[in-house]
């Protein structure tokens, strides 16, 4: 736009004179872009209407904002922006995808990750919210077993990543985030970067819940301090990175590419168990009349899957646990007994305080021991090697009679030969027979759990065991994957891919986006992703719906709509309780905790961003046929939502 | 991580369970048991059906313990229930639950249900 010396032209007049020049240009159209109506562009104009200055100041004005510059500060074309290094940097290490919602201070690295790096590998993935963009990755991660790269600025994109972030380092997810920063006070806008996009060591706010963080100088640095990043990151126990991108190492032209060196990424390999250790857990094992395996997320694959199967079948023990690891139909899925176990070997276990305690959250909090006093537990878990103290991701202190520092699918080969040398004749008698009754209860537990899923069939709102066994009913013959929520026993878990593991640090409104990094991860061999959405979870970050949309990452997610954020009813319940007072507040709709008045469309919601969705449903008998229609409308490539309603538990 | 909500009720749904006529239940009003059910925040964990839930209270319907257990639970749950005391829910109010309680239908058979039976 040219420069009129008759009137102030700083940015903010330039600004204004756009808005001007917009209403006096009616005719032009930008495409996508509705056109101003008659009267909003003349309040437009008289609101835009520029101060009229002197011809004096006018004169000065434009003879100081044309005058020459110096040679030296007058280059305004670049051929080898540091950050076109960067993005080569990056591809080595092999991402397929990198998440971000724009920002200024990275605008160097992401115009080369288009144009200088093609949008492949990595490609773009476009996010509304910092907190979905880490969350993408954290999904993507559980499916994929590789990082995805996300891209913030500090300090607000890194505050709103924050909570995908504590989820990455609760629960163990290498998430791999560049921060953008403008280190360098004399190449900060005035009126922009100051304050806005400029932290003096932006990593201090999450270096509490990551594994390593840096803050490259040069781009020597940045190329080393990537690649030892994703090696921290992937390195059992795995967890969260960050490396601060400094703008103007990005927009800064390379001095001389030929003397970077991006050096090669080697992966550490996870430590296996102390052999002598390892076979003193074995004799245990082999000894034990009534073993107890409790596993968290064993399995990194389908090869932890199946060696958490071949050391169960071995000992025919019983495996228990809400780990990633073990088929959860197979006969010895589920069974045992912690009061009666006489040795527990607990993997990767980060919950076992109370697994094996029984607490009580009543005015008097307590908790009492619910194993034998002579119960032996052995702990292999790859967590003692790594802690941090200030997020207390940690329960109470659990006393162990063997704790072994190490990861749990690298110990579980040596594990199986050391049990297999110790079994004898009369041990695999006693083992089979045990198994024998375990595959027995196995079978009435299936059976116990068909019969609870009559009770309240017919219920509106409807119950959740026949929203899981409807959902199922339609996916069953398909290659499907559970991307958060489950449907219980009824769901045959039959491959490692089919659910999800941990993946973030239970809060509130990350799981959303997490199944949306999980389906894009899923979507190369064409599977069938279904997510079980909470409403409330869906109202924090539901602009990741969009994303899915944009990117056609096809999923189907079906609604838990309780309309409430109904944990919290259930402790405001149990404190009206607890002082004898209000006692029909849930029922009433509790302030603070319901989501009515008025209640949400949350199928309107989701059509508004371009998926297929209906609802609300409240009537089982309408469920099967939305579902059929929304699973075709997937398996087309779509994103279709389904707005149940559904009793709260 | 962890699951908040492990509600283990295990010992008043099975060992106390039986569903025999009782020995000295108040008579109580099924009708205004069902809506007391709901306006006492009972189904919240229980469920409208009182079918019982994943993860929060059991299920009671089908299985509902003689009265004296039953009302003894209630008034002082040993596990992680939310006690109700007679302020909270007079013996009346509760002799109606317990009259709904015992009163819900059997649920349909599973080999009714085509979903249930598919290999």
């Amino acid at each position: 736009m040219a420069i009129d010396p008759n009137t102030s032209v700083g940015r903010r007049g330039f600004l204004k004179g756009a808005a001007a020049g917009a209403a006096g240009a009616a005719a032009l159209t930008v495409p996508g872009v509705a056109p101003i109506d008659a009267e909003a562009q003349a309040q437009s104009a008289q609101q835009a209407r520029p101060v009229a200055i002197t011809p004096e100041q006018a004169a000065r004005n434009l003879a100081a904002e044309t005058a020459p510059l110096p040679d030296e500060v007058d280059v305004q074309t670049v051929d080898n922006p540091g950050s076109d290094f960067m993005v080569d940097v990056l591809k080595q290490l092999d991402f397929e995808y990198i998440a971000a919602n724009p920002a200024s201070s990275f605008r160097g690295l992401h115009e080369s990750f288009i144009n200088y790096g093609g949008n492949k590998a990595p490609e773009w993935l476009t996010c509304c919210h910092e907190q979905a963009s880490v969350n993408i990755a954290n999904g993507y991660y559980a499916v994929a077993g590789k990082p995805m790269a996300v891209l913030t600025f500090a300090p607000s994109g890194l505050h709103h990543a924050m909570m995908g972030i504590f989820g990455a380092f609760s629960g163990h997810t290498p998430s791999y985030i560049l921060v953008a920063n403008i280190a360098d006070g004399k190449e900060r806008r005035p009126q922009f970067d100051w304050g806005a996009h400029s932290v003096v060591d932006p990593a201090d706010m999450v270096r509490d819940m990551v594994k390593w963080d840096d803050t490259p100088g040069s781009l020597q640095h940045f190329a080393e301090s990537a690649v030892r990043a994703y090696k921290m990151a992937m390195t059992e126990p795995r967890g969260p990175v960050v490396l601060v991108v400094d703008a103007s190492l990005q927009e800064n032209p390379v001095p001389d590419r030929s003397k970077l060196h991006i050096p090669k990424l080697t992966l550490t390999t996870p430590p296996a168990g102390d052999a002598g250790a390892v076979a003193e857990v074995a004799r245990l094992l082999v000894a034990a009349e009534n073993p107890l395996i409790i596993a968290g997320d064993v399995a990194r694959n389908e090869e932890g899957m199946r060696l958490l199967v071949e050391l169960a079948e071995t000992l025919q023990a019983p495996v228990q646990g809400g780990g990633r690891g073990m088929p959860n139909q197979h006969p010895l899925s589920g069974g045992g007994n912690v009061r009666t176990a006489d040795v527990i070997l607990a993997l990767n276990e980060d919950g076992l305080f109370g697994r094996l305690n029984r607490y009580r959250d009543q005015q008097v909090r307590s908790s009492t021991p619910l194993i034998k006093p002579d119960t032996k537990v052995l702990s292999i878990s790859s967590y003692d090697l790594y802690m941090k103290g200030n997020y207390q991701n940690v329960e109470r202190f659990q006393e162990v009679t063997m704790s072994i520092a190490a990861d749990p699918q690298a110990t579980l080969p040596g594990l199986i030969e050391a049990c297999k040398k110790l079994i004898t004749a009369d041990r695999r008698r006693v083992m089979d027979e045990r198994g024998k009754r375990l595959a027995t209860a196995s079978a009435e537990a299936l059976e116990r759990a068909r019969l609870e899923c009559t009770y309240g069939w017919d219920s509106s709102p409807i119950t959740l065991q026949r929203l899981a066994l409807e959902v199922y009913d339609v996916i069953r013959d398909k290659d499907w994957a559970s991307v958060g929520g489950g449907g219980g026993r009824l769901w045959n878990v039959d491959k490692f891919y089919r659910t999800m593991g941990s993946v973030n640090g239970g809060g509130v409104g990350g799981s959303m986006s997490i199944a949306i990094g999980a389906a894009l991860a899923h979507r190369k061999q064409g599977r069938l992703c279904v997510r079980f959405q909470p409403d409330g979870d869906m109202l924090y970050v539901n602009s990741a719906l969009w994303t899915a949309t944009h990117h056609r990452i096809p999923m189907l997610f079906v609604m838990q709509n309780n309309r409430a954020y109904h944990q919290e009813v259930m402790h405001l319940q149990r404190m009206a309780n607890r002082r004898q007072r209000g006692m029909a507040l849930a029922h009433a709709g509790l302030p603070g905790s319901s989501i009515t008045d008025p209640n949400i469309d949350f199928a309107m919601m989701a059509r508004s961003m371009g998926a297929y969705a209906e609802g609300p449903i409240s009537n089982p008998k309408d469920l099967r046929p939305a579902l059929l229609r929304a699973v075709e409308r997937v398996q087309k490539g779509e994103v279709a939502l389904l707005d149940t309603l559904t009793q709260p538990r | 991580m962890k699951i908040f909500l492990v509600i283990v009720m295990a010992l008043f749904v099975s060992g106390l369970a039986a569903q025999g006529q009782p020995s000295s239940a108040p008579t109580g009003n099924a009708e205004k048991g069902k809506t007391l059910f709901v306006e006492r925040a009972c189904w919240q964990c229980h469920g409208l059906s009182a079918q019982g839930g994943g993860i929060a209270g059991p299920r009671l319907a089908g299985r509902v313990p003689a009265w004296p257990a039953f009302s003894r639970y209630v008034r002082r749950p040993t596990e992680e229930m939310i006690p109700y005391t007679p302020k909270s829910l007079p013996d009346n109010e509760l002799a109606d639950i317990y009259a709904w309680l015992r009163s819900i239908p059997p649920p349909p058979a599973i080999s009714s249900i085509p979903q249930l039976n598919r290999k």
